[in-house]
């Protein structure tokens, strides 16, 4: 075996990470042990061989001992595997000689017992200096990055990804679900803490979208099929048809104002049903696309075809109004995509004892946002939904947030939005109000000076979690009253606190379809259900897989300056990638030997990455390898055995178990 | 019919009466018998049963509660039944604590099961734990009882009352914050049911006899908040919460001069007397408040008539 490899000389790092590995394993009896295996030329130990002593220590080892392999034992390849080969290469020797074995995640961090720890990362060790002696030069693959980018979701993030890219001269495709671009943040009237207005300062920004050249902006629509690799995405996109011609459209909206429905009937999904609208209606004024959409559910044309079209008739000459519109489907080609979905609202209803649903007079935040907004279904007027006005209201924080029974998780933005309702509302109705809260936190710029704003306008804060919300009185200053029922814990006592207005200040959680929709682009999600980054601290934009990026809340709960911030970092992210213009790919592929192929077609249907096809010409399979993800079901597949893969051949697998097998 | 026999036949059911159901609560039991005979099920007492272990065992000595309860599902075994009926509420709880803690502590399954083995009792789960309102919701149906109703609705609106140990913390009964089964059972029987806020809040339990003050307030708050709410009588599935809510109602109407005066009924009740029971047999005599009402919407007297 050495004979095909040459002459083998291998360097052998036991790496002590501080105290994370050498507390538990015995760095320096490993590499002692290993100096003494077959083919081992240096073996030495190091406190942190990540550091820029400890990659010259090994570069400065395969000069003078002429080393051609090297085993590296210390934490995850994930966190190293890079920085090792970069070394190596860095002394001239080609980076797949580079092998590591994992003796902290996989060893030091699980265990306890020394003697048996040092004993299990010797074996470890072993197992991968018999592997290593296998191992041969790999080049790796350069592939082409499309410079097109995709951007899922029209929320702030979304848009301030797009804008930040579409000005840096890069042609952007932005897709929304919803009819029109603004996401959650065009429902807010006020943002904290500056209390600027939210349509002041974001409308100007949607418009620019829809003025941008170098922006396609495809509302209303859904991505449906993800194909491709890092550079080279397809991508298809179903835009749900308006049954208003686009190009035709001049935005007048006379066509609403003509529906046979005189007045508004029907809920209003943008004011959270506290408003109507028409079958034919646009979501909000500053709606971008500018441009109305009808509803097939209470559009009379659509429900019994006998309708006078008086909308038609409106448009006149223009002819935009199209009822036969069908669904489009446009397909598209992107280097990178930026996934920027944002979240849904928790659902009050999984609450009940705080009698969302039951009681009219209990309100989420968001409904509360539309109600004290100008251009809401009130006009800003905070009327309750039995027509009074409260003079009492309580404002429940953490509804579905750090809370065993919903969510878990703290959803960061409840406490200053709730103290921004509080502040809004006072303002509004002069009505005293209480919060119900766990702990303020308020951890931001301008943060915690808003609070004491807060305190000192003599709003109420009560520390306690309200057990319930509920209608039965028990003196006359309790009837026809919602009466919040919590324990005080700062006075600790149970108190009763009757009042006019409910509002729950509902958290944030992943969309219901996230895991669909992180399936279809195939990245990962964490167990909440919000998207993985690649790294919590130093990738916190990256996923798992390369060339999708993600921002706002899809990644986890966040106010707007933090998403802001974190759609510039994905569009940055993007820009690196498109800016170099190519990706390089790992060698970890698997490859066909020709001759021993029997064309039996077998692995072709189980490439999950459409990697495999067969070659009519040669009567063999072929494996294209830019596809290529390295998941071996081919290999694993092949009935012959004619399939293999590059870093993980039979030979170095079998001496890998061998080796961790063999007591020695 | 033999308990073997009843298991047997696969509509019949095995029921635990415990303590209660003998005592103050003998017009659950009457009633519960009476409905079960209506709807032609089989239903069949555990032989040689003993104390649930609820309450006062499970305060003192857990180890003790948990074997007498464990005996009980452990002859329902013997004669190889598949459920085992508990209709009062603390019975439901503490039979299904016994199992579910056997079922996370090895250590506590082991000590019982060897008790058990020493008195030649064979294991003790394997049986499932029902309760009444949920085994007719799920397995007699709404649309068979609805079809066996002869009798119409004569009475006024009614408060469910679900009480604490049905739906807590186990919700196979029905959900904890708002429970719903009880309301449309008697609904499917034409009484109409109002919106009850306190339908799963406590009745007292046994502060009626300890502290007695709290106990009574916290009834008081019940009746109130029930007639407040337009309900002139009060249906309950637990025995407990029947008695503490009909025992104290004169004492109530003396110390704060309000004429409550509401009869406290068991479902079962309700619910034979809609399917043509005998309101003696139903055990709707015994009630101690409201008798009035109970006269007037159960008469003896009146034909059966057809439902139309």
């Amino acid at each position: 075996m050495s004979e095909r490899n040459g002459i083998v000389r291998i360097g052998v790092y036991v790496c002590h990470c501080g105290t994370n590995i050498a507390a538990i394993v015995d760095c320096k009896a490993v590499a002692e042990y290993a100096g003494g295996l077959y083919h081992v030329t240096v073996s030495r130990d190091y406190k942190y061989l990540c550091s820029d002593p400890g990659q010259e220590l090994i570069r400065q080892d395969i000069r003078d001992h002429k080393l051609n392999r090297i085993v590296v034992a210390s934490c995850s390849p994930h966190l190293h595997e890079h920085t090792f080969r970069t070394a190596a290469e860095g002394a001239g020797l080609n980076a797949f000689y580079v092998h590591m074995v994992n003796i902290r995640e996989h060893n030091s961090w699980v265990h306890e017992n020394r003697e048996a720890a040092t004993k299990k990362a010797q074996d470890m060790v072993r197992a991968a200096v018999r592997r290593v002696v296998f191992h041969q030069s790999l080049e790796k693959v350069r592939v082409p990055v499309h410079p097109d980018v995709l951007v899922v979701g029209g929320g702030i993030a979304g848009i301030h990804a797009a804008l930040t890219l579409a000005n840096a001269g890069k042609k952007v495709y932005l897709v929304e679900r919803q009819p029109t671009i603004g996401g959650h943040m065009a429902m807010f009237d006020k943002t904290f803490p500056t209390l600027d207005c939210a349509a002041c300062i974001l409308t100007p920004k949607m418009s620019s979208v829809k003025a941008h050249p170098n922006i396609t902006l495809w509302a209303h629509s859904d991505v449906t099929k993800v194909e491709g690799y890092v550079g080279n995405y397809k991508v298809e996109v179903a835009r749900r048809p308006r049954y208003i011609n686009e190009d035709l459209c001049s935005g007048c909206l006379e066509c609403i104002e003509a529906c046979v429905y005189k007045e508004p009937k029907f809920i209003d999904e943008f004011n959270m049903g506290l408003g109507k609208r028409k079958p034919i209606y646009i979501p909000f004024p500053q709606a971008v696309p500018q441009m109305p959409l009808i509803d097939i559910d209470t559009c009379i044309q659509f429900k019994s075809g006998k309708c006078k079209k008086t909308c038609v008739q409106a448009c006149g000459d223009r002819h935009a109004i199209d009822f036969s519109q069908k669904e489009e489907i446009r397909n598209i080609e992107v280097g990178t995509i930026i996934m920027a979905t944002g979240f849904k609202a928790f659902d009050a209803r999984r609450t009940p004892y705080y009698g969302y649903g039951t009681y009219p007079n209990v309100y989420t935040s968001l409904e509360v946002e539309r109600l004290v907004n100008a251009s809401g279904p009130t006009a800003g007027d905070v009327v309750l939904r039995d027509g009074r006005k409260p003079k009492t209201v309580g404002i429940i924080h953490c509804v579905g947030s750090r809370d065993e029974g919903t969510n878990r998780w703290c959803s960061r933005v409840c406490c200053m939005y709730s103290l921004k309702l509080a502040h809004l509302l006072k303002e509004h109705t002069d009505a005293e109000i209480f919060n119900f809260y766990i702990d303020i936190r308020t951890p931001g710029k301008g943060f915690e000076e808003f609070y004491q704003r807060l305190l000192s306008e003599g709003v109420h804060f009560i520390r306690g979690r309200v057990a319930e919300v509920t209608d039965w009185a028990l003196d006359p200053t309790e009837e026809n009253k919602l009466v919040l029922r919590v324990e005080d814990t700062l006075l600790g006592t149970v108190r009763r606190i009757p009042v006019d207005m409910v509002v729950l200040s509902v958290g944030i959680e992943p969309h219901e379809d996230a895991q669909d929709v992180r399936r279809l682009f195939n990245f990962g999600c964490g167990s909440e259900g919000f998207f993985l980054e690649r790294h919590p601290k130093l990738a916190p934009v990256s996923t798992f897989t390369d060339g999708i990026f993600v921002a706002g809340c899809c990644q986890g709960p966040k106010d707007i300056p933090d998403t802001v911030a974190q759609a510039g970092a994905a569009a940055a992210e993007a820009l690196a990638l498109i800016d170099t213009g190519f990706v390089e790919q790992e060698p970890n592929t698997a490859y066909v030997i020709e001759d021993e192929c029997s064309g039996c077609k077998t692995c072709v249907p189980m490439c999950p990455y459409s990697a495999v096809y067969f070659n009519a010409d040669t009567k063999r399979a072929g494996i294209h390898q830019v596809l290529c993800k390295g998941c071996g079901t081919c290999v694993a597949a092949c009935p012959s055995g004619s399939i293999k893969q590059h870093l993980f051949e039979d030979d170095q697998i079998f001496e890998e178990i061998e080796g961790v097998l063999t007591y020695a | 019919m033999t308990p073997e026999q009843a298991a047997k036949t696969s509509k019949g059911y095995l029921y635990f009466p415990g303590c209660s159901l003998r005592a103050t609560g003998v017009a659950y039991e009457e009633s519960l018998v009476e409905l079960f005979r209506l709807l032609n099920i089989p239903l069949v007492e555990l032989p040689d049963w003993n104390c649930c272990g609820a309450t006062s065992y499970m305060c003192i000595d857990e180890g003790s509660a948990f074997l007498l309860s464990a005996r009980n599902l452990s002859l329902a075994h013997t004669v190889n039944s598949r459920d085992l009926l508990a209709p009062c509420a603390a019975c439901y709880l503490v039979l299904k604590k016994t199992q579910d803690y056997a079922a996370k502590h090895p250590k506590i399954r082991t000590q019982v099961e060897e008790s058990l083995a020493r008195g030649g009792l064979p294991p003790f789960d394997g049986v499932k734990v029902r309760h009444p309102l949920e085994m007719l919701y799920n397995d007699v149906g709404r649309d068979t009882l609805k079809s066996n109703v002869i009798r119409r609705w004569r009475g006024g609106r009614i408060a469910c009352y679900y009480g604490c140990q049905a739906v807590r913390p186990y919700d196979e009964v029905d959900t904890a914050y708002n429970p719903m089964r009880m309301d449309e059972l008697l609904q499917d029987v034409g009484a109409p049911t109002v919106d009850y806020a306190l339908k799963t809040k406590c009745c007292g339990g046994s502060l009626t006899g300890t502290v007695h003050e709290v106990g009574v307030r916290l009834n008081y708050i019940l009746l109130k908040e029930a007639a407040r709410k337009g309900a002139e009588a009060i249906v309950t599935i637990c025995p407990l919460c029947q008695f503490n809510l009909d025992a104290y109602q004169a004492e109530i109407r003396k110390a704060t001069n309000e004429p409550i005066d509401m009869p406290i009924l068991y479902f079962t009740q309700v619910l034979g007397y809609a399917l043509g029971g005998d309101p003696k047999k139903l055990g709707l005599h015994r009630g101690i408040s409201g008798r009035d009402l109970i006269k007037r919407w159960f008469p003896a007297h009146e034909e059966v008539e057809a439902y139309v």
